[in-house]
């Protein structure tokens, strides 16, 4: 199969013009079997949830029952950005499967609304929340070569809890950012090319090689974004990862998946005031 | 424009007898199928060498789609049928006159003898970026050339642009949807019939087609019922040459009048879209009014609301404006 359509312009140069369709279903098949394996894995493997025991316990009780972990603001940009996404695919690669409707107008409206919120996501996140949350550090390194050794029967150190993120989350958010970035980027300069009411239409903008490196570019991260969704959704449906996805409905977690997940001192939970007696506490909550 | 490369491309020409056999051959050869009727529009593509088909089927041969037939409801038209026919029959003439108008003033005679109704509907966008096989988006590229700063577009869409901005070249098209033609389709899950408007279809559903034939489909006959005939008609096609081109645009309508007020009326453009256009909001906004020049002047500016010209077509709005009053006045005659 090819992996590019190509064209020849009318200066009779050979340049690509979109990514070849079929490239949709080898990224949906990527997500199922995705699926199939990592359930497989789980049901065959059955892979014992060992953590290090705590440096210092943290005393259960100054914990309230309802960890804050996601503020309201937090939730609605994760929402908003999800049913943009999903606008987005389903507007994207449906027509490509023969179910024709009105797709451009609803494609760059729903493309403007997750560049909105991922615009909104960057400043809250870089000067209202705890920036450096999201992303791997030294721990999460050295943890995840210990599982990996010990996954291969090695001798390896137990690794320690999560701290707010799991490793996983934060290479998930990683290649979610690169990919939302390249669709965002390419998106905007090809709203040049479209009628929108908003921008003069102007196609040649960039010579027609860009252009179709920008296309290509644009159609591979959007069918990474097939099986990035489907991965995310199967993850997010899985009972041990369930707590997680509701803490991103309803904003907090249990304090026993708290205590059972996290390390206390890799995220802490942070103020015990009056909030905090009712059952909440303070916390960067992003 | 193109230039003729008079050597066509090697293909199976597979010539049917029946419409049931042209139709299972198209459905048989999907997406490698050309379908040729008149053979006007096919014969610039193939000798152009841009459309490429494995198969052609040629349905010259299919008598029963051609002939125009009187039905309890009206006319029936074949598919087939030449244009030339069409415009010199009695029955066409006496009661759907609109339509004889139209399709007399399609092209030249000698293009009229041999191009078909259906092919006359169904033919492809006239856009020069498009036919000179050019990879617009039309083509399957990414790109439209005719809308650009640059891009020359004098006989382009003023409605309806989506990516695309060709218009529907279709001089029969409108006069059809004032009659409200029902065009029956042929397909491997049997006969369906659609309304005339609903046979085309614009670049927000499908950009690489005008119409909504499918691979295996098979366009066979246009009913014309009789609810319309003996109305009001008018016709009227701008063109930059009047001896033979396609339309700058056309205007067809249908007026029932009584006492000098519009009782009932359909009225439709085309050029001025990818699709042609039924001008539903002129149509309910004149129903009920006199037939004069003031309803013609409120109905012209209500046709171009919404109207987005490009760089070079901005004189299609008055004209558009224009041809949509002289229509609404024609139905004064009869008062």
């Amino acid at each position: 199969m090819k992996l590019f359509t190509w064209a020849t312009s009318p200066w009779g140069q050979s340049v690509p013009i979109h990514i070849a369709w079929g490239l949709v279903w080898v990224a949906a098949i990527a997500g199922l079997f995705f699926m199939i394996v990592h359930s497989l894995y789980l049901i065959v493997v059955k892979p014992p949830k060992r953590f290090a025991n705590r440096k210092a316990e943290a005393s259960a009780a100054a914990i309230p029952e309802r960890v804050p972990r996601h503020t309201l603001t937090a939730r609605l940009f994760h929402w908003i950005m999800a049913a943009s996404m999903i606008t987005l695919l389903i507007t994207a690669f449906l027509p490509k499967l023969g179910i024709q409707f009105n797709w451009v107008l609803w494609h760059w409206i729903a493309g403007l609304v997750l560049t909105a919120s991922v615009l909104f996501h960057i400043v809250h996140a870089s000067f209202f929340l705890d920036f450096w949350s999201i992303w791997p550090d030294m721990t999460d390194l050295r943890d995840a070569m210990n599982r990996t050794r010990r996954f291969f029967g090695k001798d390896a150190p137990l690794p320690s809890r999560f701290a707010k993120y799991p490793l996983e989350n934060k290479l998930y958010h990683g290649v979610v950012m690169l990919a939302g970035l390249a669709v965002i980027a390419t998106g905007l300069f090809m709203m040049k090319r479209v009628q929108t009411g908003i921008l003069v239409r102007n196609p040649y903008l960039f010579s027609d090689m860009t252009w179709g490196l920008m296309y290509v570019l644009h159609g591979l991260a959007g069918v990474g974004f097939v099986a990035l969704t489907l991965m995310h959704v199967y993850m997010g449906v899985r009972p041990e990862k369930f707590p997680i996805t509701k803490s991103m409905i309803f904003g907090w977690m249990s304090r026993d998946f708290y205590l059972e997940e996290h390390d206390t001192t890799r995220w802490a939970v942070k103020g015990t005031g009056s909030k905090a007696k009712q059952g909440y506490a303070a916390s960067d909550g992003d | 424009m193109a230039v003729i490369r008079d050597v066509m491309p090697a293909f199976d020409l597979l010539q049917p007898d029946t419409a049931a056999d042209a139709q299972k051959l198209l459905e048989q050869n999907g997406e490698d199928a050309w379908v040729m009727a008149g053979g006007l529009d096919s014969m610039d593509w193939l000798k152009d060498r841009i459309k490429k088909p494995k198969v052609l089927v040629d349905l010259s041969g299919v008598e029963e789609l051609k002939g125009i037939r009187a039905t309890g409801d009206g006319v029936e038209i074949g598919a087939m049928t030449t244009l030339t026919e069409i415009a010199n029959h009695p029955a066409i003439q006496k009661d759907y006159s609109v339509l004889s108008q139209a399709v007399a003033l399609v092209a030249s005679p000698q293009i009229r003898n041999q191009g078909t109704l259906g092919g006359n509907v169904s033919q492809d966008a006239r856009c020069w970026y498009y036919r000179d096989g050019w990879p617009c988006y039309r083509a399957g590229g990414n790109i439209c050339y005719a809308d650009t700063p640059v891009g020359r577009n004098r006989e382009h869409a003023i409605f309806g642009a989506n990516r695309c901005v060709a218009v529907h070249p279709s001089d029969s098209a409108p006069a059809l949807i004032a009659l409200d033609a029902k065009f029956v389709i042929r397909t491997s899950q049997g006969e369906r019939m659609v309304d005339a408007e609903d046979y085309f279809v614009g670049p927000e559903m499908d950009i690489t087609r005008l119409n909504i034939l499918k691979p295996g489909d098979l366009l066979t006959t246009i009913r014309i019922p009789v609810t319309w005939a003996g109305a009001k008609f008018y016709f009227e096609k701008v063109r930059d040459r009047n001896v033979w081109d396609f339309p700058l645009m056309n205007v067809a309508s249908a007026i029932k009048v009584s006492g000098g007020t519009i009782r009932d009326i359909r009225i439709a453009v085309n050029a001025v879209a990818p699709r042609p256009m039924r001008l539903k909001a002129v149509e309910d906004a004149t129903r009920g009014k006199a037939a004069n020049a003031d309803t013609g002047e409120m109905a012209g500016k209500l046709a171009v609301q919404g109207a987005v010209p490009l760089q070079y077509n901005g004189y299609k709005i008055p004209l558009m404006r224009n041809l949509v009053k002289r229509a609404i006045v024609s139905g004064q005659e009869a008062a």
